[in-house]
């Protein structure tokens, strides 16, 4: 069976190689002093895709993500390891998301790109933490989410068998496709960049970046059709502006200071409604929350 | 998150030399090959672009997956279940990504699926992969057996067995038998031809490398009654007919990774590749000067490792109250072990340049005949490159064990213990001074040079070229050191004893070996000023070397040979 895979990705800066420059005086990032790079979890979830793709002769996978032009960087880098195309949804009235106005902008792409049967998607990204985007992407689109995921084990008649990684061990779930897997960074790394692919695709520019290129590169653009990457705009994906960018982020930031973590354990609650509320009380009362 | 080509400028320093303009415009025919294949180069900048961005691949793989999976590769090891090799699990891992990377047949052309890199960026990739596992980079390397079905086989094998090596499937070649080592012509596994054109294999094959490989390439006698490499024939294994089993793997001291196989066959079905008869003479003379090139090539990686291990430690380690490298007996030891890397790597990409013209012009000249120029030419390079194969590989598996011995000292008694790297890296290295001919293997390959003027030649070749102003006195040493060699050349030959040359051979090739090093990292350093110190450091080393044998040759009597002689 063939599949239509999206893979959700983001362009990231490396805050896995943080120097002393990393952060500016008022404690927002400095993105010139860390390169940019895909979120690592995304990359698991781009192999988990192609695995698909392996197995599922005939699928093609696409990578869907959300900001910057120069985030086409990591649309070539999704096509070297074996992706078919992808898609840059950027515009300036985008800027500023919060999740809530990222999963919204995401999920009006994803309905423009109609015809899907899976979306994947990594658990977080390496620069906000929340993983939050990808499960609301599946609760604005109505789907089915599974999270943790580390090994999608088989993909038959119109449902996903997925292994999770918990806490305290494994769990494998089912559910009807489409639907929307984050995957965990336990999950196998994503295979390298393809020599043959590398060639053949790094001329492969979007609109935005070709209007800066020599006419000769230009004119390889109009001959090589497939080098020709996509680039949306909200008003393309027919978004709402009440919900995008800053308008549509009710997540305002009051101050950001350094936090060194000092907790060693983790609090496990059951999941009975009083021992939640409880603690939903609590985060207020400490204002941790609110 | 390492990178092994991209932490290394000195890669792409010897990628962008001069000569690599008119390589790559052979080895892609003017960029003609654009027009049928979407990845094929669309001129030297982006043939120069793509190597960079390919080797970036190789050097990612490298220092993510392969050195780090390095330690357990040697600890694990292969084994053998029901005649068959079962390979380390991280070495299963290290080929899956060199797989799904698209490294295997990187120097074939592009209608069998290769890359069709020329032969010095492939030798490249070789270098990074050695210097990350040294047993691993035999089994990626063995790939370059896909060489000689290329040059020798029919086009439907080529068809068949190189688009099989480019996706991915490994190769060996099987010439060595317990009672044929070094001596090759005595190789006695049995080639009957059927009626139906094929061939069937009997007898025993010992040390072979990665031996339960998927293609090999075997050398067998086919003319029954011969004794001697007339009636050896070449002939290719297709492990999916079944017939060769591996009966027992070496425990080695080093490359512990690369399984060292005996094999036997029974009535094993293989093809004659190339004409019978011609199989020691022609087809492995031609394998083995590849193969020796990929062994440069893997000492190479071996010093280099050596010499960022012993640096890395030499920083870190503190007595006395100071690093241990501010000491001048440290310090001495770790310049002079990075002269010899960048003086072997020099070597070895010199070496691999002529060896990328005189093949492309070979391969021309099967699509069209080739202008008188363009013969004399390859004809030229074609003898450079023969005289340079022996030294590069002679001597730069000689200083890579040098440099592993070093990197050890460096480290002191921590060095001597299991922890560090360096201890796998002095067995990894002990193998390539002996195989694929051993050092005094590659003084026989290498002295005709000698007395017929090659190296001489050369170097005046060499000397010709012009060089900065602050370069000036170095060159003159080597001047000076170049007439040392010649006077004993002269010495030497100017005796009619058989003995008595074949004694000072030894001398004599290493002599032309540290005098066409040191002229190579002068043009290097001519080129960029970071080689300026190696150039200095070696010189001096070289000159101590020159000194040293033209004082033997001129001190000793061809008489006093007999004083050596042990019965």
């Amino acid at each position: 069976m063939s599949l239509n895979i999206i893979v959700l990705a983001k362009q990231v800066p490396d805050t896995r190689n943080v120097g002393k420059d990393a952060m500016k005086e008022d404690g927002t990032i400095n993105r010139a002093a860390l390169p940019a790079i895909f979120n690592p979890e995304d990359l698991n979830a781009l192999e988990q895709a192609l695995r698909l793709k392996d197995s599922n002769p005939g699928s093609t996978v696409t990578l869907l993500t959300m900001g910057l032009p120069r985030a086409s960087e990591i649309i070539r880098e999704a096509i070297y390891r074996g992706a078919d195309g992808g898609i840059v949804l950027t515009d300036r009235c985008l800027g500023g998301a919060d999740t809530l106005a990222t999963s919204y902008s995401l999920a009006q792409a994803v309905k423009k790109f109609g015809n899907y049967d899976i979306i994947l998607g990594g658990r977080q990204a390496i620069d906000g933490d929340t993983a939050q985007v990808g499960p609301q992407i599946a609760e604005k689109l109505g789907i089915p989410q599974i999270t943790y995921a580390e090994e999608i084990v088989d993909l038959s008649d119109g449902h996903v068998t997925v292994k999770r990684r918990l806490e305290n061990g494994v769990e494998t779930v089912k559910a009807p496709i489409p639907c929307v897997v984050t995957v965990n960074g336990s999950a196998p790394d994503c295979r390298p960049r393809n020599a043959m692919r590398v060639q053949k695709y790094k001329y492969a520019a979007s609109p935005s970046e070709a209007a800066k290129l020599s006419d000769e590169r230009k004119a390889l653009l109009e001959k090589r059709p497939y080098l020709n990457l996509q680039e949306w705009s909200a008003a393309y994906v027919d978004a709402d502006p009440e919900q995008i960018g800053l308008p549509g982020s009710p997540t305002k930031v009051k101050a950001i200071e350094n936090v060194v973590f000092t907790a060693k354990d983790c609090r496990v609650l059951s999941d009975n409604d009083t021992e939640i509320e409880d603690l939903v009380k609590e985060l207020i009362t400490n204002h941790t929350i609110g | 998150m390492a990178n092994f080509y991209t932490d290394n400028p000195e890669l792409r320093h010897h990628l962008t030399h001069p000569l690599m303009e008119k390589i790559v415009a052979l080895k892609e025919r003017n960029y003609t090959d654009a027009e049928k294949y979407d990845y094929a180069p669309l001129d030297y900048a982006d043939a120069q672009d793509s190597y960079d961005k390919v080797l970036e691949i190789v050097g990612e793989i490298c220092g993510d997956i392969i050195a780090p999976n390095a330690e357990d590769v040697d600890h694990q090891g292969p084994r053998v279940e029901n005649g068959r090799v079962i390979y380390a699990d991280k070495t299963k891992e290290n080929l899956e990504a060199c797989r799904k990377a698209g490294l295997m047949g990187m120097a074939m052309p592009r209608r069998y699926g290769g890359l069709n890199f020329p032969i010095t960026p492939y030798i490249m990739a070789a270098d990074i992969v050695s210097r990350a596992d040294t047993g691993f980079e035999n089994l990626w390397g063995l790939q370059d057996c896909a060489e000689t079905i290329y040059e020798f086989a029919d086009e439907e094998q080529k068809q068949k067995f190189i688009t099989r090596v480019c996706q991915g499937e490994t190769m060996s070649m099987d010439l060595t038998e317990p009672d044929a080592g070094s001596d090759l012509q005595s190789v006695m596994l049995k080639a009957t031809e059927q009626p139906d054109g094929t061939w069937r294999l009997n007898g025993v094959k010992r040390f072979i490398t990665n031996g339960d490989s998927d293609i090999h390439l075997v050398l067998a006698r086919s003319e029954a009654g011969t004794k001697d490499g007339r009636g050896l024939s070449m002939f290719i294994y297709d492990k999916r007919d079944g017939g060769v089993n591996v009966r027992r793997i070496e425990n080695k001291m080093g490359i512990k990774g690369s399984p060292t196989c005996e094999l036997t066959y029974k009535n094993a079905k293989a093809v004659l590749c190339g004409s019978r008869r011609l199989g020691l003479i022609k087809y492995v003379m031609a394998l083995m000067n590849g193969a020796r090139l990929g062994i440069a090539a893997q000492s190479v990686g071996v010093s280099e490792l050596a010499y960022r291990e012993a640096l890395a430690y030499a920083r870190d380690r503190k007595q006395f109250g100071k690093a241990i490298i501010e000491f001048p007996a440290v310090y001495e030891m770790l310049s002079v072990m990075k002269a010899k890397l960048d003086a072997s790597r020099s070597l070895l990409y010199a070496c691999a340049r002529y060896v990328d013209i005189y093949k492309v012009y070979d391969d021309i000249a099967k699509e069209r005949s080739l202008t008188p120029e363009e013969r004399k030419e390859s004809k030229h390079y074609s003898r450079l490159a023969d005289a340079l194969t022996p030294l590069a590989k002679g001597m730069g598996s000689e200083y890579c064990n040098q440099n592993a011995y070093d990197c050890i000292q460096i480290h002191g008694g921590s060095g001597f213990m299991k922890d560090y790297a360096c201890e796998r890296l002095y067995r990894d290295a002990r193998i390539t001074s002996i195989y694929e001919g051993t050092t005094q293997l590659q003084v026989v390959a290498a002295i005709r040079h000698v007395t017929t003027g090659t190296y001489l030649n050369l170097i005046k070749e060499y000397d010709a070229e012009e060089v900065k102003p602050e370069l000036q006195a170095i060159k003159n040493r080597l001047e000076a050191m170049t007439e040392r060699y010649a006077k004993a050349v002269e010495t030497v030959t100017s005796v009619d004893d058989s003995a008595y040359g074949d004694f000072m051979a030894r001398r004599l090739v290493e002599m032309a070996g540290v005098i066409v090093m040191s002229y190579l990292l002068l043009q290097d350093a001519n080129r960029n000023d970071s080689f300026k110190r190696s150039a200095e450091v070696y010189t001096n080393l070289a000159e101590a070397e020159v000194t040293k044998h033209s004082d033997f040759i001129a001190n000793f009597k061809p008489e006093e040979v007999s004083v050596y002689k042990v019965d």
